[in-house]
């Protein structure tokens, strides 16, 4: 791996053709959010919090205050995210019946746009915490966990299926207990992956939070101190001078977060690395050194080792991470159509109930209009990704191919991905209200504004991974202009651009929904569009068209990755690969 | 860990396994057998053998006595206790090292015994003890990276050994390692072997802290060198072909007239199954070309070995030990056997007891300018290589010459496992193409008849 890998990870994406199964797990999904939708109480008003202020202060006093607990709500996300990781992959890994339905499973859910379904959770979490604004608080939370876990697991997930077999032979052989396992083995594997993707995450994340600390609910708009809430009154009030403030802090977040943070943790997992790399190109950070240096990890180290050898002994009782040789098939045989048919018929009594709900109120004819919308939608993503193709592809590969300007470049465009694109919105709108624009095309601009750096990004990764020996042979060969990009740039960087190129139509998909309708000062924008359907469905809380606009979409996503990007990242895997 | 009762005869037997089978499934269903009706008894106070080409199976042998993988049919048992599950009593050392390279020299060595669950204290004072035992003194606190690969290999035996197993199993412990290193690790095991056992066979003694060793080989020098039986084991399905008892005294010495004897020997039986594929080469062509593809497998063989060992024959006047020239190469079984394979099988040479010797068509092929050499070899693999003069024949069967690779990865994986069946596929690829009888695009996965003159059917292809 290059000293900056690409996102999401290899794996994420080699995953084989659509089977029945995937058309199991999707209509599963359909009726998990469906059950979500019916858990929500009927929406009184007694359950509504109603402390919860419906707009935040704007005074930039208050922004260091709004930043930490903007931060502290990702840094809860993150925890919940790497504890799901290890449950959830372990269980996919290590249980082959499980893993049959929690893989494709995952699968789908990635591609589920959550920021429509927002209000949904927001209800279902305010019935948990009646009258409190704890809900909100989960609310958001949820919707940042949902953009950090879903990579972060399969990435482990991965790791976990594709340790060596030597390895895994050496664990048994010693008798590790599942425990020492897991921590000895297991994870450590896992480890540069996991922070990789951890990373990236934590970067797409600052999207949905900015987009999640202000929620309308029943035509009422709850707010919670953070940045993206202050924003979204900066916004209602029209002050562009705010917002710029806003940006700026978020700005200094994003950094500080990558240099505290993340950098630290990339430069301290590779530790976990099983070859020797180069050491020219090892990630470095300053302050893990200056760490190292200080008392610090000792002081954790001294208490933490009873601790450690405590839960070793607490959990012997689990037993070895072994699994009996020989189990008998009859049984097992039978354990496996049981498991499927309780499967399929609680997936089957679920949809059947999902759609006699929508066929009762009359909203089943909803299908067919938001396809079309959803058509509409489509086209903003494809002309979005032709035009970040024609520009960044370009400078991706100048970066990437000169070592000074990447240098300089890389933090700057990771910042540039981090940085929560709805933040920019205001400015955006402003221009499209002076200049008449309408947001059919306005539309396309503001999704771009964040999906377009995953392209850069990965086109740097891939143009700065090629062998430099190669570059010398088209050199001295004298193959140049039109030749060399089509012979042997466009090869080269094409698995990475593939990988950029997934993941920024995810995210101009899920991005439609707050870009297809915006609102600044008094003026109110509208594009026609699925997002523009899911974002006022959840706005007046009309829970039916929800549900149908957030299945459409992930049909449109899912289909569109099946039949379109896994075939090139097969192609891309196959030939391209260097 | 261990009891010292009065001995009875049955106690000295750390593992048995009894007619032990390893089937895999192919892809269409079909079994396809790696391991036939194997029985081993491993004792107290001996060093095992096993001794084998690629495909005769020796590895899944010592992971079913490992209780890594469970026999298709037969039993293991440790102790008299039927496994089910990684075998208590064992310890294995791996060709690949398989240290956890998080840990440093002296977290790897302790790992095994904090599974025991044993105390902190002792753990430390057994794996410093096995560090230095194994030579690796100074190092407790270095990371595997930082190691060479005969260290890590010392890691790998101080881990297995600081446990106290009742038997090591090694799995090609020494074939990652470069020559030289091998031998200086061979040499030491063998001393502390010998120490341990003067010490007392049998019993536990501070010298080498395991009862009994079972190693796993290509290598016949090695087995040579280190066992007290060897057993040689056949390919495709393994079975036991013979078991050898070794009675020189260690450290024993290559000049030895008895350790040549018993170097020739194995190589006499391992290749003493080509007197039947010799049997076939020389036959009427017609009885040959009655044998399938599985029948007669392909060797992995490539086309630049298989002249590389032939001029070495020819340079040597025609006829040389097989022993002689795997010593001067540096060769081991694996790598020299698949080519005297390719060589009888194509009739460019034949076996004799453990000589090797050209014949006219062989010695043509070596003095021959490149096309010439390559006709000649294009007429020999139709006729002697069954899956060549398959392809061939139904490519000239179609129409247009040309055929998916799909069509005979589904024909092979009648008979071979899915990765034999491209193995095999991809050795008949790689003799065509070079014998220039058909194309190959990888990127379509296709095969295409080479024609010599101009196309008379009229150009379909294009």
């Amino acid at each position: 791996m290059a000293s900056w890998g690409m996102f999401p990870s290899r794996g994420v994406w080699r995953r084989p053709a659509f089977r029945w199964v995937d058309a199991v797990v999707l209509v599963g999904v359909a009726v998990l959010l469906f059950g979500l939708l019916r858990l929500a109480p009927s929406l009184n008003a007694p359950f509504l919090p109603s402390q919860a202020p419906s707009q935040v202060s704007t005074d930039p006093a208050e922004l260091p205050y709004y930043a930490v607990r903007s931060l502290l709500r990702m840094f809860i996300a993150l925890v919940l995210s790497v504890v799901f990781t290890f449950v959830y992959s372990t269980a996919a890994a290590r249980l082959p019946r499980a893993s049959k339905a929690l893989i494709p499973l995952l699968d789908i859910l990635q591609s589920v746009p959550v920021l429509g379904f927002l209000t949904v959770t927001v209800t279902a979490f305010i019935s948990l915490f009646p009258g409190s604004s704890l809900g909100l608080e989960c609310a958001s939370i949820f919707a940042i966990f949902t953009a950090m876990a879903w990579n972060m697991t399969f990435a482990f997930y991965q790791s976990l299926v594709s340790q060596p077999r030597d390895l895994d032979e050496a664990a048994r052989i010693m008798r590790l207990t599942k425990w020492q396992r897991f921590w000895r083995l297991d994870v450590p594997s896992g480890m540069i992956p996991l922070v990789w993707n951890g990373m990236m995450s934590f970067g797409g994340a600052w999207f949905f939070l900015a987009a999640s600390e202000s929620i309308t609910v029943l035509k009422h708009t709850y707010a919670l101190p953070g940045i993206g809430s202050y924003v979204a009154a900066a916004m209602q009030q029209g002050s562009l001078s705010k917002v710029a403030i806003a940006i700026v802090v978020m700005v200094v977040m994003v950094i500080a977060v990558n240099i505290l943070f993340w950098r630290p943790m990339v430069a301290w997992a590779e530790r976990f690395r099983a070859e020797e790399s180069a050491a020219a190109d090892k990630p470095r950070s300053v302050v893990l050194d200056l760490l190292r240096r200080s008392v610090v990890p000792a002081a954790v180290a001294r208490p933490a080792r009873p601790v450690g050898r405590l839960l070793d002994k607490l959990t012997r009782p689990f037993g070895l991470a072994e699994h009996p040789l020989s189990k008998p098939l009859v049984r097992q045989r039978t354990g496996d159509v049981f498991f499927a048919g309780l499967v399929t018929a609680a997936v089957a009594f679920g949809a059947w109930r999902a759609v006699t709900y929508l066929h009762v109120r009359g909203d089943l004819g909803q299908f067919g209009h938001a396809f079309l919308l959803g058509g509409a939608t489509f086209g903003r993503v494809v002309v979005l990704l032709i035009f970040a193709t024609l520009i960044w592809v370009p400078v991706g590969v100048w970066i990437g191919m000169n070592p000074k300007v990447s240098r300089i470049a890389q933090p700057v465009v990771q910042v540039l991905a981090s940085f929560p694109a709805n933040l920019l919105f205001p400015f955006a709108t402003a221009f499209f209200v002076a200049t008449g624009m309408s947001l059919n095309i306005g539309g396309i601009l503001l999704m771009a504004l964040g999906a377009q750096w995953y392209i850069l990004f990965n086109v740097i990764a891939g143009a700065s991974a090629i062998p430099s020996d190669l570059r010398e042979a088209m050199q001295l060969m004298g193959v140049g202009g039109w030749l060399r990009w089509k012979r042997f740039i466009l090869p080269a960087i094409f698995p990475a651009y593939v990988t950029g190129g997934i993941t920024a139509a995810g995210g101009a998909w899920n991005a439609s929904i707050v870009a297809e309708v915006v609102s600044y000062g008094k003026h109110h924008l509208e594009a026609y569009g699925l997002g523009a359907y899911i974002a006022s469905a959840s706005a007046n809380s009309d829970f039916p068209k929800v549900l149908i606009g957030v299945v459409v979409m992930s049909v449109y996503v899912v289909g569109v990755n099946r039949l379109f990007w896994r075939r090139l990242y097969a192609i891309a895997e196959a030939r391209y690969s260097l | 860990m261990t009891d010292d009762n009065v001995p009875h005869a049955a106690d000295n037997v750390i593992v048995e396994a009894e007619h032990v089978t390893k089937t895999f499934t192919t892809p269409d269903g079909r079994a396809l057998p790696v391991l036939d009706g194997v029985s081993l008894t491993l004792r107290e106070g001996e060093i095992v053998a096993l001794l084998g080409k690629s495909g005769s199976g020796k590895s899944t042998l010592l992971r079913c006595i490992a209780g890594l993988i469970a026999p298709s049919s037969g039993t293991v048992q440790y102790r008299g206790e039927p496994l089910n599950g990684a075998n208590p009593g064992v310890a294995m050392v791996f060709q690949s090292f398989a240290l956890l390279p998080w840990l440093t020299v002296q977290q790897n060595v302790e790992l095994a015994m904090q599974a025991r669950d044993v105390p902190e204290a002792e753990r430390r004072d057994k794996a410093l003890r096995a560090i230095d035992l194994i030579g690796l003194d100074g190092f407790e606190s270095a990371y595997p990276k930082e190691l060479s690969g005969g260290m890590r290999q010392r890691v790998g035996f101080a881990r297995a050994l600081a446990v106290e197993p009742d038997a090591l199993l090694m799995d090609e412990p020494f074939s990652a390692l470069d020559v030289l290193t091998a031998a200086n690790l061979r040499g030491e095991l063998v001393k502390m072997w010998d120490g341990g056992a003067r010490e007392g066979a049998g019993k536990h003694s501070r010298g080498f802290p395991t009862k009994a060793v079972l190693i796993v080989t290509h290598n016949i020098d090695e087995a040579v060198q280190l066992a007290d039986r060897i057993l040689v084991l056949s390919s495709n399905p393994g079975r036991i072909l013979a078991e050898l008892r070794v009675d020189l005294p260690r450290p024993r010495d290559k000049r030895d007239p008895g350790y040549e004897e018993l170097v020739d020997t194995v190589y006499d039986i391992l290749t003493g199954r080509e007197s039947a594929l010799e049997k076939a080469a020389q036959i009427a062509p017609a009885a040959v070309s009655a044998m399938t593809p599985v029948d007669l497998p392909l060797p992995a063989a490539s086309v630049g070995g298989l002249s590389g060992l032939l001029e070495i024959l020819d340079a040597r006047g025609g006829r040389d030990g097989l022993a002689e020239i795997a010593e001067d190469l540096n060769f081991e079984v694996d790598d020299l056997l698949p080519l005297v394979d390719a060589a009888v099988m194509l009739t460019m040479a034949t076996v004799a007891g453990s000589d090797i010797e050209i014949t006219d068509e062989g010695h043509t092929f070596v003095v021959s300018a490149t096309d010439p050499a390559k006709e000649q070899f294009a007429r020999l693999v139709v006729r002697h290589a069954p899956l060549v003069g398959a392809i061939v024949k139904a490519l000239h069967a179609t129409k247009d010459g040309s055929l998916r690779e799909g069509f005979f990865l589904d024909l092979l994986r009648r008979g071979f496992s899915e990765d034999e069946a491209r193995n095999q596929l991809d050795i008949a690829i790689a003799w065509g193409r070079w014998a220039e009888l058909f194309a190959y695009d990888a990127e379509r996965g296709e095969l295409i008849l080479e024609v010599p003159e101009p196309v008379v059917t009229g150009g379909s292809r294009l």
